[in-house]
């Protein structure tokens, strides 16, 4: 009995339990990161390493670590069900586990750029798949018999005759094994998959619906302190002088340092932290300029009238495809800076001391951090570790360990372990923005054909602000594309869908525009143009045309394009990002004379569709996104200060202004791409031109809220 | 710092905590119940939803000198098994994205449905329109609530 007790466990005890089990056995459970969907787990007594993606307890269980951060892109089910597909294994008998950043073991641990899928579906499938043959090899050994005889079936080896032996009876034989190359296994056909490609419900669903703890901010470590900092209030103020007198006074408070040019408060819980920091009278001066959105938008508007020396894509002439044109049409589109308010604010765990730096929490980027870490701390890389919580959410944000390096810093001057967290205040008004940008399209037009098109990006610290060969790159005969650049003193990065997030949508409001001019239904005018790029392209093809019209003409049969129900007004938006093609129809509603987008629908093209569950999650989150920050997100700076530091002032999307959202998946068995991001980028879009259709005024700038009223 | 007496998830506790401290951190620093969560602090996101003698509230926005007998139910609390209707629905629609805003909207839920069984989907917005979800999973927490009311 006793060894039932603790070997019988269900999810609600299941951290405690496997706490009294990693003493003695290979287990070694990362605190909160395990998660099973069944009711009972029976744990088994013993856990024999495979390789290092996986485990197998004599009864058949099996661990499957996964390697990415987990920010809500639900990579912790999709990427274990990939392995266990090639394992052959039942999913019942799969126990998920986060895995820590292990660059010798894993490839590319990021969650970035929509691309775990893409970039790990090889290797999940190899690492399953030589566990697997390692399996079969041990049964071939024990049953004396050549192991191409031998076949799998969920979770057994079966021999020829129909004997079977169990993975977890061959576990302990299949660990001792030579190692499988990769070379000398064969992977899956796609129509034998048992488990890709089935509702999968998120490996961590259970804790999550109980309040288990899993999140960085959850963190509770042996000695631990809580730091909150308190940074200049504007980019490009420093620290003069500070005064801490009322801050100590603060019950709980223990120590309150500057570095650099902020300053640190430790206290012994969030709160103290928080209040003390509050009491801290500190006085700054201006170091550089102290920037203004209304300065931004004037030099922007004047780079888009600038000629670049470096023009990013040419075909053609456009001047004299300008010259000759029948009617010229040209648009400036506008977007602001914008906060990535994940819902839980940045927060990260450090613990210093002499030999070793243990870093714990929610990160996007484990191994680019580390190396910050390590040349801040001057330590060698290999002192520090990475182990990584579940996130409350990413969008780019947390690609940036900023808060990391702050952890460690605070950590190794206060010598001792430190919770840092962000207020919501902290989050919103020290981020790393979306950048301001600006576009200037033009097209000339002849003969009812485009034959001439010229866009222009100006963006703050963006870089190239353009996809230059992306649709309508190889449609257009006469096709230039410039970017100019804007530096600033404020931080800026990766967004969510970076720099597509706003150029998609400037881009499809473009061409819907561009298609009334000339006269043609705003789908036919894009098919024709991939038609174009398809048969006879224009200089370099970068994207395939063919995925493109499959999109927009799953979108226009699934929403009925083109038939018109009273009342409802369409719009229409393709973009292809990220390696994702997906095409948006947008039906709005007009009450009392004020649009209201009820549903979007929206067909997309990611290969083979790992979760179908989770991957329709995306697709409703990354509308919503879009549509919500298309609407409402607002976000300026006045000398180097951000204009809203919480939610009180900052509208963001809401349940009552969210649409409903279908998404239909192209069926095909290429390889996965990512969900992530790309059904964002045309979200903008589709609701622009479903307000132009419901005879509203076009809309060039975000939040459209400003524009006009939105019934939410 | 003050002692105080709480009724938290049916259990009497005793917590050491300076009077203005919120529920929200008494409940996650000092009481190691970290379900309920911090979003904004200023009882605009609802992501530290709990119950009050059953009715939902932001935590984040009253201060523990304010419960006195009233009974503190956090996500820990609201069902032995996690098993609630709610939490039951939840997992059948697979709601969450990254996760965090959930067990404050599960709380804001099931205190809906306390007073009003049958809800209609602008009643539900109404209820629900004070908890943010970042990730945008607003049609399937709505989708979960339909469930556990039994609205098709
Ligand atoms: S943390 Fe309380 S409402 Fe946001
Ligand atoms: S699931 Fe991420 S904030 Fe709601």
């Amino acid at each position: 009995m006793q060894k039932d007790n603790i070997f019988q466990t269900n999810r609600r005890s299941f951290l405690k339990v496997s706490g009294i089990l990693s003493g003695g056995l290979v287990l070694g459970f990362t605190w909160g990161s395990c998660t099973r969907p069944e009711d009972i787990i029976v744990m088994p007594k013993e856990w024999y390493d495979i390789n290092g993606y996986l485990k197998i307890g004599e009864n058949g269980l099996v661990t499957i670590m996964s390697p990415n951060p987990e920010i809500g892109q639900n990579v912790k089910t999709s990427m274990p069900m990939i392995i266990a597909e090639e394992l052959d294994c039942l999913w019942k008998n799969v126990i998920v586990e986060q895995g820590a950043l292990n660059t010798d073991v894993f490839s590319r641990q990021v969650a970035g750029g929509s691309q775990s899928l893409r970039a790990g579906w090889t290797s999940l499938r190899t690492a399953g798949a030589t566990a697997r043959k390692m399996l079969v090899n041990a049964a071939a050994q024990q049953w004396e018999v050549d192991p191409s005889t031998l076949k799998t079936e969920e979770g057994f080896v079966v021999k020829e005759t129909g004997e079977k032996l169990s993975y977890g009876d061959l576990a302990m034989a299949a660990s001792k094994g030579e190692p499988v190359k990769s070379e000398d296994v064969q992977l899956k056909d796609p129509k034998d998959f048992k488990i890709i490609g089935t509702e999968t419900s998120n490996v961590d669903l259970e804790n999550i619906v109980t309040g288990k703890p899993l999140f960085g901010i959850d963190t509770k470590k042996e000695g631990m302190a809580y730091a909150s900092v308190m940074r200049p209030p504007s980019f490009g103020q420093k620290l003069v002088s500070f005064n801490d007198a009322d801050a100590r006074s603060v019950s709980g408070v223990k120590d309150v340092f500057q570095f650099g040019d902020k300053i640190a408060v430790i206290a012994d819980s969030n709160w103290s932290a928080m209040k003390a920091k509050k009491a801290l009278k500190a006085e700054w001066t201006d170091e550089g300029t102290l920037e203004n959105t209304e300065a931004h938008d004037a030099q922007l508007l004047a780079l888009l009238n600038t000629k670049s020396e470096t023009p990013k894509r040419k075909d053609g002439d456009v001047d004299k495809a300008f010259a000759e044109a029948d009617e010229i049409l040209e648009r400036i589109y506008e977007a602001p800076f914008l906060p990535h308010n994940c819902l839980e604010p940045m927060n990260f765990f450090a613990h210093v001391t002499d030999d070793k730096v243990d870093l714990l929490g929610p990160i996007q980027t484990p191994q680019w951090t580390r190396g910050n870490v390590a040349k801040l701390l001057n330590r060698p890389e290999e002192q520090v570790s990475v182990d990584m919580t579940r996130m409350g959410g990413g969008f780019g944000r947390r690609l940036y360990g900023d808060f990391a390096e702050e952890a460690a810093e605070i950590s190794s001057i206060a010598k001792m372990p430190i919770q840092l967290q962000f207020t919501r205040e902290d989050d919103m008004t020290a981020g790393t923005y979306r950048p301001a940008s600006k576009y200037k399209f033009k097209a000339a037009i002849k003969e009812g054909k485009l034959t001439g098109y010229h866009l222009v990006g100006a963006g703050v610290n963006m870089g190239n602000s353009t996809r230059e060969d992306n649709f309508p790159a190889s449609a257009v005969e006469n096709y230039l594309v410039e970017s100019h650049e804007l530096k600033s003193n404020i931080t800026t990065g990766a967004w969510r869908a970076p720099i597509t997030n706003f150029l998609a949508f400037a881009e499809q409001a473009f061409f819907d525009e561009l298609a009334t001019k000339i006269g043609k239904d705003p789908v036919e005018f894009r098919l024709e143009l991939f038609e174009r790029a398809k048969n006879n392209p224009v200089g370099k093809l970068d994207y395939d045309p063919e995925k493109s019209i499959g999109v927009i003409k799953l979108a226009a049969e699934k929403s009925n394009w083109g038939t018109k129900i009273d009342g409802v007004y369409q719009g229409f938006s393709a973009y292809y990002s990220h390696n994702t093609y997906v095409a948006e129809v947008a039906n709005v509603v007009l009450e009392n004379g004020n649009p209201r987008v009820t549903n979007v629908v929206c067909a997309i093209d990611c290969g083979i569709v790992v979760n179908p569950l989770g991957a329709k999650n995306q697709v409703e989150g990354g509308v919503v996104d879009g549509i919500g920050h298309a609407m409402f997100g607002d976000f300026s700076f006045k000398n180097g200060r951000a204009n809203h530091e919480n939610f009180g002032t900052y509208k963001m999307i809401r349940m009552s202004d969210a649409p409903a959202v279908e998404a239909h998946f192209v069926k095909n068995t290429n390889d996965p791409t990512g969900l992530g991001e790309p059904t964002l980028p045309p979200a903008g879009g589709a609701l622009a031109n479903a307000f132009a259709a419901a005879g509203r005024e076009r809309l060039y700038k975000q939040p459209f809220i400003q524009q006009i009223k939105i019934v939410g | 710092m003050a002692t105080y007496n709480i009724k938290v998830n049916g259990s009497s506790r005793d917590v050491n905590a300076d009077p203005d401290t919120p529920i929200l951190w008494v409940l996650r620093d000092k009481l190691d119940l970290v379900g309920t969560k911090y979003g904004c602090g200023i009882a605009q996101c609802g992501a530290c939803t709990i119950h009050l003698d059953g009715k939902a509230v932001r935590s984040c926005s009253i201060p523990i000198s304010a419960v006195g007998s009233m009974e503190i139910t956090s996500i820990e609390g609201l069902s032995e098994k996690g098993d609630h209707p709610l939490q039951n629905a939840w997992k059948e629609h697979d709601v969450p994205q990254c996760g965090y805003c959930q067990a404050g909207q599960i709380m804001q839920a099931a205190s809906l449905l306390k007073t009003n069984k049958k809800p209609t989907d602008a009643e539900i917005d109404e209820a629900m329109d004070g908890n943010l979800c970042r990730c945008g999973t607003y049609n399937r927490v709505k989708a979960a609530i339909k469930t556990a009311a039994k609205i098709n």
